[in-house]
Order: C-alpha cells, then sequence, then structure tokens
C-alpha cells in the first residue's frame, strides 16, 4: 500500500482544459471518494493516476515515486471499471489471475491468491465460468476479485456500482466498505451518487468544472460546505437556497423576514448573500410563528415525508419524521434554527 | 392463439423458391460435368441426365493442365488472404483506437480507391509490374490483390475492434501487460470472428478473380484457376463437360474454407448486436 499525492495536476485536450490545478494528498490506506456531477473530471483524474490519460502539466507520485511518464502497468495498480471489463474469453479464475500470470508468479502462488480472494467474495462456486454467464452482482464481484488477488499499491474505482440496481448497488457498498476495512488498502473512488460517497469515504472530494471545490471528512462536506455548490450537491433532498441581504448580524429575505445569524460574519450591509437551509433542519412550528408558506406537494417516503412548499412564491422543500405532516393543511408555517444556516456570498463562498 | 397458417406456408415457398434460384446455376454445372458428351446435345433439356460419366473429371485431372491452376490458385488466394488478413489486423486496429494525425486523409485515400473500376487500372498495373519482372508470377498477383483487398478489409477489421469495448484493453494494461501483449492475448482472441470473416471474403474474392489474373498472366504455369477454365473454350467449341467438372472442384476448396470458418464467420457477422 502506498500513499499518492497529485500537484497542480492539469489535463487539457487540444483547448479544452478539463481539469485546473488539483492538489490532493491521498494518505496510505485512506479511501477518497471523488464526487462531483458528470463532466466534472473526476473520471479523468481517476484515470491520469492508473495511467490511461496523459498529464498535461502537474505531477502524481504513488509512494512517492514521480509516474507521470510511467505506463500503467509499472504503476502497480488496480483498477475496477464501471462495465467490469472482465475479459470474456477467459473464466472466471483466468480473469482474477492474468495479472499474477503476466508478471509470471508461480503457479501455487496464483491457485492460492485467487482461491483467497475467491473465497473472500463468495466466487468459489463460479470460478470455472465465463463471465458470459454471470449475472451483474457476481460480474461485479469477479472484477473486484481482480482487484484484489494482486495486492496492489492502490485500489482505483470507476463508478463500479452504477450498473447495479439499487438494493445489490446497497449491499455491494457495504462489501466494499467491510473490505477496505479488511485490507486497509489505498483507494480512490470515483461516484456521482452523494450517498455512496458519503457511507464509504474517509475523505470526500467534491469536484466540479475540473476544479475541486472541498476536500473533507462526509461530516465536514455536510455541515459545513465550502460553498454553493458542495452545499447543493451533498444531501438528499438537496439544500434550499434563498437569496437575501445581510444587514448587521442578520439576513433579510426577498420578502423582508429577518432571521439572527449565529455568528456575525464579515460582511458589508447590503451585500446580497444566498442564505441556505437542509430540508431535514426547517422546523414546521405551525402556531403562526414562523414563516407562512403554502404547502403544493406532499411525498411519503416511508422512512419521513417530504414537503414541498411555497415559501411567498420561492420552491422550498421541508423533510420531517413527523407523520402528522401527512395532515397538514394547505398553510403552514416554518422555522430556521439559526444554528443550522448556511450562509454564502455573492461568489458562492461559505461566510457563515 | 391460433395463427393462420398460411402466411408461413407462403413464408417458406417464398424462402424455397429463391433457393432453388440460388442453387439450380450450381446443380447444372454437376449436371452437365456428369453428362457424357455424346448425351449432352442429343438429350434435350432434362433434369438428369439417363447415363452419367465421370470421365470428364478423369480427363481434366489427367490431361489437362487443371492440377497446375489449382495448386497456383490455392497459394494465390491463401497468400493474399493470410498477407491481407495480418495488413487489415493491424490498419485496422490502429485506425480503431488510434488518433493520429492524416487519420483521415488515409480513410479518404483507402475509400477512394475502392471508387475506380479495375478495368482502369489494368494498364497503368501492367505498366508498373512488368519492368520489375511480377507480370506473369504469382507473386505479382498477390501483391496485386492484397493492394486491392487491404483498404475493404481494414474496414471491416476496424469495425469489429470498434465492437470490442476500450476497456478491456485498458484493464489488461493495468493487471500489467503492455500495448501488444493487450492486443494479442485480450483483442486478437475476441476478434477471431472478424479474423475469420475477413479472411473468408479475401479468399473468395481472390480464389475467383478474373481480370487481373487474365491481364497480367500468359501461358499455363502461372495461370490460377478462373483463367484455367478458359482454356476449355476454343476456337471452335467449348468443352462444357471437361469446364464444368473444372469448376466443380474448384469449388471444392471454396466450400471447404467456409466449412471451416462459417462457426465464426455467423458470430463475426452479428458481433457487436449484443452487448457481452
Amino acid at each position: 500500500m502506498a500513499s499518492i499525492q497529485i500537484e497542480k495536476l492539469e489535463k487539457s485536450y487540444g483547448h479544452v482544459s478539463v481539469l485546473h490545478g488539483v492538489d490532493l494528498n491521498i494518505e496510505d490506506g485512506e479511501f477518497i471518494v471523488l464526487v462531483g456531477p458528470s463532466g466534472c473530471g473526476k473520471s479523468t483524474l481517476l484515470r491520469m493516476i492508473a495511467g490511461l490519460e496523459d498529464v498535461s502539466r502537474g505531477e502524481i507520485r504513488i509512494a512517492g515515486n514521480r509516474v507521470n511518464d510511467l505506463h500503467p502497468k509499472d504503476r502497480d495498480i488496480a483498477m475496477v471499471f464501471q462495465s467490469y471489463a472482465l475479459y470474456p474469453h477467459m473464466t472466471v479464475a483466468q480473469n482474477m489471475s492474468y495479472s499474477l500470470r503476466l508478471r509470471k508468479i508461480a503457479k501455487e502462488k496464483i491457485a492460492a491468491a485467487v482461491s483467497a480472494a475467491a473465497s473472500k467474495l463468495g466466487l468459489d462456486p463460479l470460478l470455472e465460468r465465463r463471465p458470459k454467464a454471470l449475472s451483474g452482482g457476481q460480474r461485479q464481484r469477479v472484477a473486484m476479485g481482480r482487484a484484489i488477488v494482486r495486492q496492489p499499491k492502490a485500489f482505483l474505482f470507476d463508478e463500479p456500482l452504477s450498473n447495479l440496481d439499487a438494493r445489490l448497488r446497497e449491499q455491494m457498498r457495504a462489501e466494499i466498505k467491510k473490505m477496505h476495512g479488511d485490507l486497509k488498502a489505498t483507494s480512490i473512488y470515483v461516484t456521482h451518487d452523494q450517498i455512496e460517497a458519503m457511507t464509504l469515504a474517509d475523505r470526500i472530494v467534491a469536484m466540479h468544472g475540473g476544479v475541486v471545490q472541498q476536500v473533507g471528512s462526509p461530516l465536514e462536506l455536510y455541515d459545513r460546505p465550502a460553498n454553493l455548490f458542495v452545499a447543493g450537491f451533498i444531501g438528499s433532498p438537496g439544500m434550499n437556497f434563498l437569496a437575501a441581504t445581510y444587514s448587521a448580524g442578520s439576513v433579510i429575505l426577498a420578502n423582508g423576514t429577518r432571521i439572527a445569524l449565529e455568528t456575525v460574519p464579515a460582511l458589508a450591509p447590503g451585500e446580497s448573500v444566498t442564505l441556505g437551509i437542509r430540508p431535514e433542519h426547517v422546523v414546521v412550528v405551525n402556531d403562526g410563528s414562523g414563516m407562512q408558506a403554502t404547502v403544493e406537494l406532499v411525498e411519503p417516503t416511508g422512512f419521513g415525508i417530504i414537503l414541498h412548499l411555497s415559501l411567498h412564491g420561492l420552491p422550498f422543500k421541508v423533510f420531517t419524521l413527523d407523520r402528522g405532516a401527512l395532515n397538514y393543511g394547505s398553510q403552514i408555517s416554518v422555522r430556521f434554527p439559526s444554528q443550522y444556516l448556511h450562509l454564502f456570498d455573492s461568489s458562492e463562498e461559505r461566510v457563515a | 392463439m391460433k395463427r393462420s397458417i398460411l402466411p408461413t406456408i407462403a413464408h417458406r415457398l417464398a424462402i424455397l423458391c429463391y433457393v432453388a434460384f440460388a442453387l439450380f446455376p450450381l446443380f447444372w454445372l454437376l449436371k452437365v460435368s456428369v453428362t457424357p458428351n455424346d448425351l449432352l446435345y442429343s438429350e434435350g433439356v432434362r433434369l438428369w441426365p439417363s447415363r452419367t460419366t465421370w470421365d470428364h473429371y478423369a480427363f481434366v485431372l489427367q490431361h489437362s493442365a487443371f492440377p497446375t491452376f489449382f495448386k497456383n490458385s490455392v497459394i494465390v488466394a491463401t497468400s493474399t488472404a493470410v498477407v491481407v488478413t495480418v495488413c487489415a489486423s493491424l490498419s485496422g486496429y490502429a485506425l480503431s483506437r488510434f488518433s493520429f494525425r492524416a487519420k483521415y486523409v488515409i480513410i479518404a485515400l483507402m475509400l477512394l480507391t475502392q471508387m475506380f473500376p479495375l478495368v482502369m487500372l489494368v494498364a497503368p498495373i501492367f505498366k508498373i509490374l512488368s519492368p520489375l519482372g511480377l507480370t506473369n508470377s504469382l507473386t505479382g498477383l498477390v501483391i496485386v490483390y492484397t493492394a486491392f483487398n487491404v483498404p475493404f478489409a481494414t474496414f471491416l477489421m476496424q469495425s469489429f475492434f470498434d465492437g470490442i469495448p476500450k476497456d478491456l484493453e485498458e484493464a489488461a494494461m493495468i493487471d500489467g501487460a503492455t500495448k501488444f501483449i493487450a492486443f494479442r492475448q485480450i483483442i486478437l482472441p475476441l476478434t477471431l470472428p472478424g479474423i475469420a470473416a475477413t479472411l473468408g471474403f479475401v479468399f473468395t474474392a481472390a480464389w475467383s478473380e478474373l481480370l487481373f489474373a487474365l491481364m497480367l498472366i500468359n501461358g499455363n504455369a502461372a495461370a490460377t484457376f478462373p483463367v484455367g477454365l478458359l482454356t476449355f473454350v476454343s476456337k471452335f467449341s467449348v468443352d462444357f463437360g471437361q469446364m464444368m467438372a473444372a469448376g466443380i472442384m474448384a469449388l471444392i476448396p471454396a466450400a471447404l474454407f467456409f466449412l471451416l470458418i462459417q462457426r465464426y464467420l455467423v458470430q463475426g457477422l452479428t458481433a457487436g448486436a449484443v452487448k457481452g
């Protein structure tokens, strides 16, 4: 296992720049999740670490050694592809042992490594099958098995679960987490699914437009998003945003409501800001003391209830565990607890 | 649910008619080849002669230059098929996987070569090959056939390579393979159907090519069998029996070849239709 350092990494295709100077320090044994919408450069970054894409500028170091110009085969990393990329003309056992055979490792050692990995993943009865004869979940396991037999310096995952159905995805997610707990292998995992990012990561790297937006533990990103993008991307249903104006320790919403802030940000009075609050943090008071809102839609999820509100014409969501919400009338009132407020300035950066 | 049987019958009947129409010339080839000369014109139009004979076959094998033609054709068609398939595999792979300068110029040029009627090119090609001593030689034929078959075969192979996900090679490289080993151990085995299809296509094309063989070859020593068949046409008569017997025998290698590769061929022509 090894640490990975990425310094001022840039990637451009001709004149089109897709990564604008990424810096990232990945500790030995850490599980890093690169998350962001499609086209944010997360897969490109992963493929550059793997050696499948050239580095335009900057540096990648694995275990302290610069690997910029190293062929993928010499980087000693394993990768799980979204399509699994199993070799169709080889059996499961041959698929798993291919990398070891290329390294001309003794047959007995290969057999031992394959059977160890197979039993860890429950693939023993399938070893002689071809990928064609496997289900999606089984193929996914074989792809994982192919990665772990090698004991590489690092594991790279490129959206490995996105071809599975929801239930299987949940199950595999837990297995990947368990496997990482056992192997303590440096892992970089690319996904666009923020739930996967939250549940798996030691640290999340949120990316947007080829730029790293925030690096931090899942709860850091959830509690203190660095900017509007991260605030909106992490969490489901997504954070509510309301345009407001700053005024001496409080913000004034477009409808004139004044909301006091817990901390005083470094802002000039009159500056326009965006107020953010997560749907699960909004409190329904229903005693007329809060802000009036119209209920537009009620979505029971079983676990809780999502209320789609209109707050003076602005769409607004509330998530509550209180089943009484099903019987609310068309008018309710809500309150924003000040400890849950997020404030972003006009350049979309967090100020409080 | 009970469905009307009539459309099914009509459908099968149509297929049957088509097959009969397509295979009838072959049947006629066989029929004439076993008809004794004295019955050929005397019996009128019959589906099968009242008496059959293998004399034509015996004559062709023993007293004509047909065995030489046959050998020449095997050499030319096999060499062409192998050389073209090897070249087309490499160039098709390059077109499918690499981006390089002038890629589209090369594709355009290759398409351009397919646009001319070959007759136009016979004279210049003769002019080129003649000083090199490559007329009247099997090597010359192989070179010409290869040149004309490589572009199409390249496009054919390219489409097969396009059908193989790029992920597989990338996975192989990450597993520790060089680009070439990934090509040989992962991509090539998966392209076998494509290779078989290309081999078969080029083999038949070279096997039955007449125009260049006729123009570039004179004399029996280097003649291929399509040229050889014409020797049965003399100034005053056509020896149909022997010609047909030679034709039947010339079909055998092509048929055998397709029998060998047909398993891959069917796979090959439908490859890419379903996701592996």
